[in-house]
């Protein structure tokens, strides 16, 4: 084997996303991977490498007690945690073993049980104030901060990334938010396998339960349960299946994944912008394919707040122009650059280490031209993004077979 | 032991003029409020101690009303950009809502009390206010 130049997606698949109560991680684990290997058309006897993750456990070590339970072939297999960005980063490890030429065929998984979770990201467990104040941790803090300086709630942060871009360039507003959540939840009526396939309207959202000003309840992330993965193989390999699998493969013309460069304002409000600037620019220059290029866009709207700066930061519109390019209709499924056909993070669902695949499956999906009702015609084109806080991101542009 | 501790090491306590400070890396000028090995900038390990600006606008604000169980709800959560450092806090001394919230609002920066130990000592917080 050699390194290869091209990587392809042969068989991917994601499960039904919701309360799964009856299915543990490995359950659901096991059903997206014997899935992808189904829809690959290769058994475990092929894949080379396993990279997984699920990150509420991600001690557990969930790739090899997936093989306990699908085929314990001796094969390496890399654990990964990489926040919200576990299952694009578990998709990444495959691709830089078949890409590195050490593997033909390489299998990623993304898992999470997060049904009932409640908020995530605040001090969850936090304890009592001390008896004595005794200042502890790299702030000299006496008592937990969160509450006291800012927050850490996932709404609240998100909230905050929203508001500072309506700083920087205006145009936003507790209904423009509204407004995007709105799309989402609209597109989901035509996924099956979202969580939440219900149409709200604007003033249904926006009356909605509060939980950080401008993000009411259904503006963000819904928690559940899920599970997606993907086989990949390289160029010289996919040249000895059958045309049918050449034809349903979906080339991988982009893989990327970043962190949060320096910037002076990220210690206090964690920057999201340049990390997917640059994985978007990095992505571009890799692919051949530019903005204007994509058929459709799955972007990581953890909270309403976040798919607008996103619009901007994969520079899908000008710079300081992603209100005014949400207001044009241009990220609805009959616009310019459909965003979130899934129904997207909000209404899709987000079981955390799966959502870095389940969106890669839904782009497949359309360029396979298997998307049934939500199909966006002819599409030949597409990106998937995600972000996890800490901060990482990750982003594929995925092209048709041309077979 | 009675007395008065602050609720984070870079708030300084100092009679009528508290402030916060920050590390500031003498190679490259970042600003951290936390202890650091190096700077995540320039990769220099010398820091000094530097004032920060107690007014500043408003750069971006949240009103967080769902919180971890023991934090009282609603409250404004807010980078607050002083002098060209941005700082985290609360706002305080201000109606938790929309309508008086509001971004580049100019705001300074108050104490408050958290609470007393067994041993008597005040630990004190800090936020920012509107000004006027």
């Amino acid at each position: 084997m050699s390194a290869s130049d091209e990587v392809w997606i042969l068989g991917i698949q994601m499960t039904k996303f919701g309360k799964h109560p009856d299915l543990d991680t490995v359950d659901l684990a096991a059903q997206a991977a014997t899935g992808a290997l189904s829809d690959a058309g290769v058994t475990m006897a092929d894949i080379g490498v396993l990279a997984a993750g699920n990150l509420m456990n991600a001690s557990a070590g969930i790739g090899q007690q997936l093989q306990k339970q699908i085929g314990q072939t001796g094969i390496p297999v890399y654990n990964v945690a990489n926040a919200c960005a576990t299952g694009a980063t578990a998709l990444r490890t495959a691709i830089m073993a078949v890409k590195a030429g050490e593997v033909d065929y390489g299998l990623a998984v993304g898992v999470e049980k997060l049904s009932g979770a409640g908020l995530l990201g605040g001090g969850g467990s936090r304890k009592e104030d001390a008896d004595t104040w005794t200042p502890a941790g790299r702030y000299g803090a006496v008592a937990p901060i969160d509450g006291r300086i800012g927050t850490e709630t996932m709404p609240g942060v998100f909230a905050q990334i929203g508001m500072e871009y309506g700083h920087k360039y205006g145009g936003t507003s507790f209904e423009l938010f509204a407004k995007i959540s709105e799309k989402n939840h609209a597109h989901s009526t035509l996924n099956p396998l979202a969580s939440y396939q219900k149409r709200f309207t604007l003033e249904q959202i926006m009356n909605d339960v509060m939980i950080a000003y401008p993000n009411t309840r259904p503006m963000c992330s819904a928690n559940c349960d899920g599970a997606a993965a993907a086989v990949v193989c390289n160029g010289e390999t996919l040249k000895t299946l059958s045309l049918e699998q050449r034809r349903r493969a979906v080339k991988v013309s982009a893989s990327v994944l970043t962190t949060d460069p320096y910037e002076a304002g990220c210690q206090v409000l964690p920057n999201v912008n340049t990390l997917t600037r640059k994985a978007a620019a990095i992505a571009y220059e890799q692919s051949g394919v530019g903005p204007s290029d994509l058929d459709l866009v799955e972007l990581h709207d953890c909270f309403a707040t976040a798919e607008l700066v996103h619009y901007d930061n994969l520079m899908l519109c000008e710079e300081g122009g992603a209100a005014e390019f949400f207001n044009s209709g241009a990220t609805w499924r009959d616009g310019s650059t459909p965003v979130n056909v899934s129904g997207g993070l909000e209404s899709k669902g987000h079981p955390i280490a799966a959502t870095g695949i389940a969106n890669i499956w839904e782009v497949c999906h359309h360029l396979r031209g298997e998307a049934g009702d939500r199909q966006i015609a002819n599409a030949k084109v597409g990106l998937a993004h995600v972000i996890g806080l800490g901060s990482a991101c990750g982003v594929h542009v995925l092209e048709r077979s041309a077979a | 032991m009675a007395g008065q501790i602050p609720l984070v090491d870079y708030l300084v306590l100092d009679g009528a003029q508290p402030h916060l400070v920050a590390q500031e890396c003498t190679n490259c000028g970042a600003r951290f409020f936390d202890r650091r090995n190096a700077c995540a900038n320039c990769f220099a390990a010398e820091f000094t101690t530097v004032p920060i600006a107690t007014e500043g606008t408003v750069r971006a604000f949240t009103i967080v009303a769902f919180a971890a169980p023991g934090i009282p709800t609603p409250f404004v959560a807010a980078v607050v950009d002083c002098d060209g450092t941005q700082v985290r806090a609360n706002l305080i001394n201000v109606e938790p809502d929309a309508e008086h919230v509001r971004d580049g609002m100019k705001v300074r920066l108050a104490t408050q009390s958290i609470g007393v130990d067994s041993e008597g000592t005040e630990a004190i917080g800090f936020g920012f206010e509107p000004i006027g």
